[in-house]
């Protein structure tokens, strides 16, 4: 009995670590495939065509400056949107909505989160992509804009749902501490339980930015695809081409094994670092605010 | 559905060719499968989902007869054409004299049938004043010269160029006709603030909602809530409308005919699939995929 009881113990053990380690292997299986399929372009692209401005594949025009800018453009667009929304609906619903409105707002927020970016797309381009056109006085309504509005959208059930579990972890003395020492509801939430919650927000951020910049479909229907070189902050009101979106449209068109292919997957390359940088930003920042904060509370 | 259908199609015929590649390409699959006829159909790509439906037809009502079909561009049909490993080759471009030459060299002398044609209009919306322009005109509103309604005799609004990704044939097929106004050493190319939107319905509906915009596709494409333009080839004019008619008596400037070649002695299962792809059942797919079909009595057609 106690044999049979541990080497289920023994099976289960590997099993969960398995789950884990495989994680690993499916990221670093990635990474070796995308550089695979990816680094051959710097073999046949010139270094000076490939950091160029000009995007137009089909005529050996293989410029991703432009590709990288657009994605940049509407990622920060969408956090302008998606993170002062997110945090501060994450704020009421956990520190100052009564019990069952926040028992109407959670579940809600997560429906949300579940609406597909396609249809959300289709919104853009039926609705929203007119109103901004005809609102603002834009030549188009297929800009930058549109889809940092809809990625931020997007993004806000993430950064909501994440940094309201984050709030929900602040130790529920802390508030009464800071209340008890005659410190108003705002300086509670804004001096003590933000700020010790504070890695848990910014993973909410970030998962939020993840969310964006990774974002396809939505910014392919509404931000127009056109490979331009933002100039200046006007650049958030014209069309602009993201990294995500050109390998979408692309990719199933291309020969096998052309240049063309390999420089889509170097983008997909570029894509992968600029996660991987946010990701390792996000985790030296959280781990050290948490340390400090800690420190100053306990 | 269009986009949904060429999407298949190319996944199906990427297959094909993935798995016929490594064989050795050009000599490699001549050999007949089933005691029926197998006939071998390779070519371009604008012809490929056309090529496919027609297909799927032919074989769902002949059922001892196989078609595989295969894009890779018009140059690579011809090519397998000359080298006598392919049945019927489809080109979007007329065979070039060198080709010609070659094909008689190994003994091929190709025969050509025009298949279906293509129309390409060029879009505005309904209350764009703008009726009439010509292919220079347009030309120079794609490749960024000009940038104001205005300067071609509309409002004082900003053009807005639409097209359709750079891998769809239609967008080649309008730089090189239109856009370099079908001079192979021109070198422009599309303005890059050029909209490239990944469906054809995405430019209906812009040019639809949108005054300042311009945008072009297929005839079949073209729903009655936007205005096509009247295009000519010089200023003199005459101004046509893109149109089955137009097309087919080759007044709209912007068409082209889609061709199939065989060899001179092609055998009667080809000669019996050709024959039924200009009949009215094989046209009619001709109009749902959004080509113009031929007349019944063009020259050249009938084997």
């Amino acid at each position: 009995m106690r044999r049979a009881a541990r080497i289920s113990e023994f099976g289960i053990t590997t099993l969960i670590r398995l789950a884990g380690y495989s994680s690993i292997l499916f990221v670093v299986l990635i990474l070796l495939f995308l550089l695979r399929e990816g680094l051959p372009a710097l073999g046949e692209v010139s270094l000076s065509n490939l950091f160029s401005t000009r995007w137009y594949p089909t005529e050996s025009y293989f410029g991703i400056l432009p590709l990288i800018l657009g994605s940049i453009v509407v990622t920060v667009g969408a956090l302008l949107v998606a993170v002062p929304f997110g945090i501060v609906t994450a704020v009421y619903i956990s520190e100052i909505a009564p019990r069952w409105m926040r028992e109407v707002l959670k579940p809600l927020v997560e429906i949300l989160a579940g609406l597909p970016s396609v249809v959300l797309g289709f919104i853009g381009i039926q609705l929203l992509s007119p109103l901004l056109r005809v609102a603002l006085n834009l030549p188009t309504g297929l800009t930058a804009f549109t889809g940092a509005l809809l990625l931020g959208g997007i993004a806000i059930p993430t950064v909501v749902s994440v940094a309201e579990d984050a709030l929900n972890t602040v130790p529920r003395s802390y508030r009464e501490a800071s209340l008890a020492l005659g410190a108003t509801r705002w300086q509670a939430i804004w001096g003590v339980t933000l700020p010790s919650a504070r890695s848990g927000v910014i993973t909410a951020i970030m998962l939020g930015v993840g969310r964006a910049i990774g974002e396809t479909m939505t910014v392919m229907m509404v931000t127009g695809n056109a490979p331009v070189m933002p100039h200046g902050l006007d650049a958030l009101f014209l069309p602009v081409r993201t990294m995500t979106a050109t390998i979408a449209s692309e990719m199933g068109e291309v020969a096998n094994g052309s240049t063309h292919y390999n420089v889509l997957f170097f983008i997909g390359i570029t894509l992968f670092v600029i996660a991987l940088a946010i990701n390792v930003v996000a985790f030296m920042v959280g781990y050290r605010r948490r340390t400090r904060a800690e420190r100053l509370l306990s | 559905m269009p986009v949904k259908f060429f999407l298949a199609g190319f996944i199906l015929c990427s297959i094909i060719t993935s798995c016929a590649s490594p064989a050795g390409g050009p000599g490699s699959q001549t050999t007949p499968v089933s005691p029926g006829a197998y006939i071998q159909n390779k070519g371009s790509d604008t012809i490929v989902n056309l090529a496919l439906a027609w297909a799927e037809r032919y074989q769902g009502e002949h059922a001892d007869v196989r078609i595989s079909v295969t894009g890779g561009g018009s140059g690579t049909g011809i090519a397998a054409l000359i080298n006598n490993t392919v049945d019927i080759a489809n080109a979007s471009r007329k065979i070039t004299d060198q080709e010609r030459a070659e094909a008689m060299k190994n003994g091929i002398d190709a025969v050509e049938y025009v298949i279906a044609r293509d129309a390409i209009a060029v879009i505005v919306n309904p209350h764009n004043p703008v009726q009439n322009l010509t292919l220079q005109q347009i030309s120079d509103i794609y490749s960024g010269k000009i940038n104001n309604w205005a300067e071609i005799g509309g409002e004082n609004r900003p053009i807005v160029r639409l097209s359709r990704e750079s891998n769809s044939g239609t967008h080649v097929y309008f730089l090189q006709t239109v856009i370099r106004l079908g001079n192979a050493n021109d070198k422009t190319l599309f303005s890059t603030d050029t909209l490239l939107l990944p469906s054809s319905e995405g430019i209906i509906a812009e040019v639809r909602d949108n005054p300042n915009a311009i945008g072009y596709d297929g005839l079949g494409y073209i729903t009655p809530e936007v205005k096509k333009i009247a295009v000519a080839k010089t200023a003199q004019g005459p101004y046509s409308l893109p149109s089955v008619e137009t097309v087919n008596n080759n007044a709209y400037p912007v068409s082209r005919d889609l061709y199939m070649y065989t060899g001179q002695n092609p055998s009667q299962a080809v000669r019996d699939y050709l024959k039924w792809i200009i009949g009215n059942e094989a046209q009619q797919l001709v109009v749902d995929l959004g080509f113009v079909p031929i007349l019944g009595s063009r020259a050249g057609a009938a084997p």
